[in-house]
């Protein structure tokens, strides 16, 4: 994968990028043609329709061997190595590798961009054949089952009946628990971290506020900035400072900043960023800016507020996994407010009633919801004996031998 | 990882007394929880040589790690709160192995079990034992053995018996007594045809098969009364 850095000087050089890399993405693609569309919860057929995807790791002759992973809201395919928008490094590099729990020597681990992001799966900034142009607004809602169809056929695709193992946390987590209702025979296990089996009207009043931010830039154009050359920095970046804060706990704003200032000693009485977690909150909102898509950002919140799984099994979760042979462990952290331990009980909760194989671990950790994304090594251990041990119970070679 | 696996992978040389004595009342088959199930060692025992469908509950962290990375199903959760969360008939047994005393509500847990589960395997440490009732009388103080050797001030254990006690538990609850044991220290079981009192002063467990009565006339069977 070659890295290329993207021209981030102008609005048009970056909506030039955003179409570039949604139609012709760095990473693996496949397309499916109009005899293969995308059938959506909406009630649409999206086709063409194309998935971009990343794979590491040797498939093996039995075809057993495949972890899928799914991203989170503002994740994508570059799970590791170097990813061609910002050159940083993938979002679990201490999850995923060579020797890690999700040991890349022995499993071949799949990552795909979901419908409505924009690392090359289709999505609002894809050209709408309608016309042409990017679809902004013209793209049809989706919804964390339209992302898991879309995996099914890349499986489909590549060959590959059923996973060892789905993971993800937070939507990646959603995914992972609808894998299990919607396809029970292709998972063997199932690892859902901080996650829950419906978006608290909480989430989703979190979410409104995000995408309030962003059509409220008079940038974003009613979605039709690609086409007009401009660019809702401002809102995206509003949106992702509030989001942000979600995502980390009192404890960790306050171990990481305090009410430290920044570069100053003392306040400016102005409105600059005086405070350190100011300043880390306005870092964040404009980094992500550089590497992420205001409508894609639209969608993809609206897929998981969306999410009620039990809503589809007649109001019962336990219904979703019935006679369900698939393994499950299921993590939450303690200091995770967004996805609480509650939400994870649920599931647990569900799964005792199904009858399901289930473990459940809370990890403590003052880390918050993004705990999942970072150094903690319980995760490791309990990740890794889980992923090992249907590892072994799949038949697979145990590690070093 | 590599301790892990050869933790997982190695069978200890031998398995504890009393989870052989519990593993010999399990049908092959079965499907077992094991609340409190500690490292999981019991579950690993059951799943190797009775080839059980085993599920954990187990409160510490360090014990839920420790089941996971063995594969086993355990689930970090609290007997005293999560038993109500299990259906009617879950299981065909229901263990709690050593666990009892360390309950805040000992009855309403063995009542759960019951729900839950159509067999329940107990056991717990006897507090009539002869050594603690000599220390108690004769020093005056909490008594500290091998088995309970926490002093009273840190001990998880809240809510110790007798085996008399338990007994009359069980009879209280309406709950059938089809086997009973009394081990040593060692986790053997003393003189199997033993008066109660006799179980009571040289039991260091008590060890006990129980399921639903299914009438009142059937609850106290044979030489168990």
């Amino acid at each position: 994968m070659s890295v290329v850095r993207v021209d981030l000087e102008t609005p048009e050089s970056r909506a030039r990028a955003i179409r570039r890399e949604a139609d012709e993405p760095h990473s693996q693609v496949v397309r499916f043609g109009p005899d293969k569309p995308l059938r959506l919860d909406a009630g649409v057929e999206l086709t063409p329709f194309q998935i971009a995807y990343e794979t590491y790791g040797e498939l093996n002759a039995a075809r057993s061997n495949a972890i899928l992973i799914c991203h989170a809201l503002s994740g994508d395919q570059y799970v590791i190595g170097t990813h061609p928008a910002t050159g940083k490094p993938g979002w679990w590099e201490t999850m995923v590798g060579p020797g890690l729990p999700i040991d890349t020597d022995r499993f071949f681990v799949i990552c795909a961009n979901v419908p409505g992001g924009c690392m090359g799966t289709t999505g609002p900034a894809s050209r709408d054949p309608a016309n042409g142009e990017p679809y902004g607004l013209a793209f049809p809602v989706v919804t964390v089952r339209d992302m898991v169809r879309s995996q099914a056929m890349l499986l489909d695709h590549l060959g590959i009946d059923t996973l060892l193992c789905v993971t993800g946390g937070s939507m990646g987590g959603m995914q992972v628990l609808q894998w299990a209702a919607s396809y029970p025979e292709r998972v063997f296990a199932a690892l859902p971290l901080a996650t829950a089996a419906r978006h608290s009207a909480q989430n989703i009043a979190f979410h409104e506020v995000g995408r309030q931010a962003i059509m409220a830039d008079p940038d974003w154009r009613n979605g039709r900035y690609l086409i007009e050359g401009t660019n809702p920095r401002r809102g995206l970046a509003v949106a992702r400072m509030a989001a942000h804060i979600t995502y980390l706990s009192d404890a960790a704003l306050h171990r990481k900043f305090g009410r430290r200032y920044q570069d100053r000693d003392a306040p400016t009485f102005s409105f600059d960023a005086d405070f350190q977690v100011e300043s880390y909150l306005r870092h964040q909102g404009s980094s992500f800016v550089e590497r992420f898509d205001a409508n894609s950002y639209l969608y993809i919140t609206r897929a998981m507020d969306y999410f009620d799984l039990a809503a589809d099994y007649g109001g019962t979760l336990a219904h979703a996994f019935r006679g369900s042979r698939s393994r499950f462990c299921v993590v939450s952290f303690t200091s995770d407010w967004l996805f609480p331990t509650s939400d994870a009980r649920q599931i647990v909760h569900a799964l005792n009633a199904s009858g399901a194989s289930v473990s459940f671990a809370e990890i403590e950790s003052d880390k918050g919801h993004d705990a999942f994304l970072l150094e903690e090594p319980e995760l490791f251990d309990i990740t890794r004996g889980f992923i090992e041990a249907a590892a072994r119970a799949r038949g697979l070679p145990s590690a070093g031998s | 990882m590599n301790h892990m696996l050869n933790r997982t992978e190695k069978p200890p040389a031998t398995w504890r007394v009393d989870h052989v004595l519990m593993a010999e009342m399990v049908k092959p088959g079965a499907r077992v929880l094991d609340v409190g199930c500690g490292d999981g060692e019991l579950l690993r025992l059951l799943a190797e040589t009775k080839g059980v469908d085993g599920r954990g509950i187990e409160i510490s962290r360090e014990g839920v790690n420790a089941g996971v990375a063995k594969g086993l199903a355990v689930i970090q959760g609290d007997a005293d709160i999560d038993l109500a969360d299990y259906p009617d008939d879950a299981f065909d047994y229901v263990i709690l192995s050593q666990t009892l005393q360390a309950t805040r509500r000992p009855r309403w847990v063995l009542e759960q079990m019951l729900r839950i589960g159509r067999h329940v395997i107990v056991s717990f440490p006897n507090f009539g034992h002869w050594r603690i009732r000599l220390q108690l009388l004769s020093r005056g103080r909490m008594p500290i053995t091998d088995h309970l050797n926490d002093t009273w001030y840190e001990t998880p254990n809240i809510h110790f018996c007798t085996i008399r006690d338990f007994v009359e538990l069980v009879r209280e609850i309406d709950a059938r007594m089809d086997r009973g044991f009394a081990l040593d220290r060692w986790g053997r079981p003393v003189r199997l045809h033993a008066p109660w009192w006799f179980w009571n002063l040289f039991g260091e467990q008590g060890l006990f098969l129980l399921s639903r009565a299914r009438h009142a006339g059937e609850s106290d069977p044979g030489r168990l009364r």
